[in-house]
């Protein structure tokens, strides 16, 4: 019994496709022609008509294929072209900063186009209305391109600004900084943490300024931090100074009760050198047995 | 059986270079070895060099803190010398600060801070 309706409907289906593509080979031009303007319409000249008319006409061939060869199946083989083309015009859209909206009318103002009329048949009707279901779920997976490829541009982003924000300078023979900018978090810090003590050993420094001007704010959890990377650059035999408090920072970590315990802290990067080149002219001068 | 740690003396102090991976029992060897070498010679310093070690686990940290401890006792001051940036990472998140043990950079640095001694604190917790 079910699986003659199937039979049933799939002749039925096989019939509106067939009756789809004749009414958009038929009408090939006018129809394209009335795609291309609902889309321009809305994207009011912020793409060219000539490389819209490339795309949609394009996307118009590769759909009246996907209908002959595999009926509303938008997911099966006959519609990779399809998927292809609806997929890079989505990723293009994203990267130019289009928004969802102006993404998706490519597709769903192919609906209008056959949109019936008071004259039209009851199977053409019909046949709209399918061919209305599969632009739906082409231009819901037309969103879903243009979704993760925004995703894939922020998590690219914020690769590159982990990567910017946390240069290791060195300051001196024997003196390295990390001018800290923007929020810590636990990953930022362990960031921090393994570049500032493998430039330790690249650069044989023992002494290490934590300059915390760009840190807007610092509670428990940011203190917390910076304390691991100074006890982790001391037990490898380097010593840390954090520079740049600023008067309201200083407040508040005090009103936290956060502990520096005999960690050096300086008001300015400045003070954190002088200090540093302090600790280290005493090193060289005696190892060295000059002043 | 397990491998022993060399302990080898220059001037009056004995150099300890680990080169293997850390065993507990190694461990527990080279504490013996290291005292009795001290009390042996007299040293006045010991250069632990952990620049071949790139696994601990906190019986690994607990051991650098308790032999320098040991030392201490028997008048001899220890650094700790070369330590890799992941070994000091980890150390931290498993919470060992290693208060009371000297570090240093490199072994150089780690003998030309125990020729003089009390030029900079012992790091503290």
């Amino acid at each position: 019994m079910t699986g003659m309706r199937e039979g049933v409907t799939s002749v039925a289906e096989q019939e509106i496709s067939t009756r789809l593509v004749e009414l958009l080979t038929q009408q090939r031009e006018s129809l394209g022609a009335a795609w291309l303007e609902n889309v321009s319409a809305t994207l009011r000249g912020r793409i060219s008509v000539a490389e819209l008319d490339r795309e949609l006409r394009e996307l118009y061939s590769a759909l009246v294929d996907g209908l002959r060869t595999g009926g509303f199946d938008w997911q099966g083989d006959s519609y990779a072209e399809v998927r292809a083309l609806l997929g890079e015009l989505s990723r293009n859209r994203a990267r130019q900063g289009f928004s969802p909206t102006e993404t998706a009318v490519s597709v769903l103002a192919g609906k209008e186009i056959l949109e019936p009329t008071t004259e039209t048949s009851a199977e053409d009707i019909h046949a709209y209305l399918r061919l209305s279901r599969l632009m739906d779920a082409l231009g819901l997976y037309t969103l879903e391109v243009y979704a993760k490829t925004r995703e894939e541009i922020i998590s690219a982003q914020s690769e590159q600004l982990m990567e910017l924000s946390t240069p290791v300078v060195k300051l001196w023979e024997g003196v390295v900084a990390v001018p800290l900018v923007g929020t810590l978090d636990s990953a930022r810090t362990q960031v921090v943490m393994e570049k500032l003590l493998q430039t330790l050993v690249d650069t044989g420094s023992d002494q290490a300024i934590i300059d915390i001007t760009g840190v807007p704010a610092v509670d428990t959890e940011v203190a917390q931090h910076l304390l691991k990377t100074v006890v982790a650059a001391r037990l490898m035999g380097a010593e840390c100074t954090i520079s740049g408090i600023r008067p309201q920072i200083a407040q508040t970590i005090v009103a936290l009760g956060i502990q520096f315990g005999d960690i050096v802290t300086k008001a300015t990067l400045a003070d954190a050198l002088k200090h540093a080149l302090r600790r280290n002219s005493v090193d060289l001068g005696r190892a060295g047995g000059a002043a | 059986m397990t491998e022993r740690v060399p302990v080898l003396k220059i001037g009056d102090v004995l150099l300890v270079s680990i080169q293997v991976d850390l065993e507990d029992q190694t461990v527990l060897d080279l504490q013996d070895d290291l005292a009795a070498r001290i009390v042996a010679t007299g040293a006045s310093g010991v250069v632990i060099d952990i620049t071949a070690v790139e696994i601990v686990d906190s019986f690994v940290g607990r051991m650098l803190a308790t032999t320098a401890a040991i030392s201490r006792m028997l008048d001899a001051e220890t650094v700790v010398v070369g330590m890799r940036p992941a070994v000091a990472i980890t150390l931290v998140e498993l919470g060992l600060s290693l208060g009371g043990v000297r570090t240093a950079l490199t072994l150089e640095k780690g003998l030309d801070m125990l020729a003089r001694p009390d030029s900079r604190p012992p790091a503290k917790p």
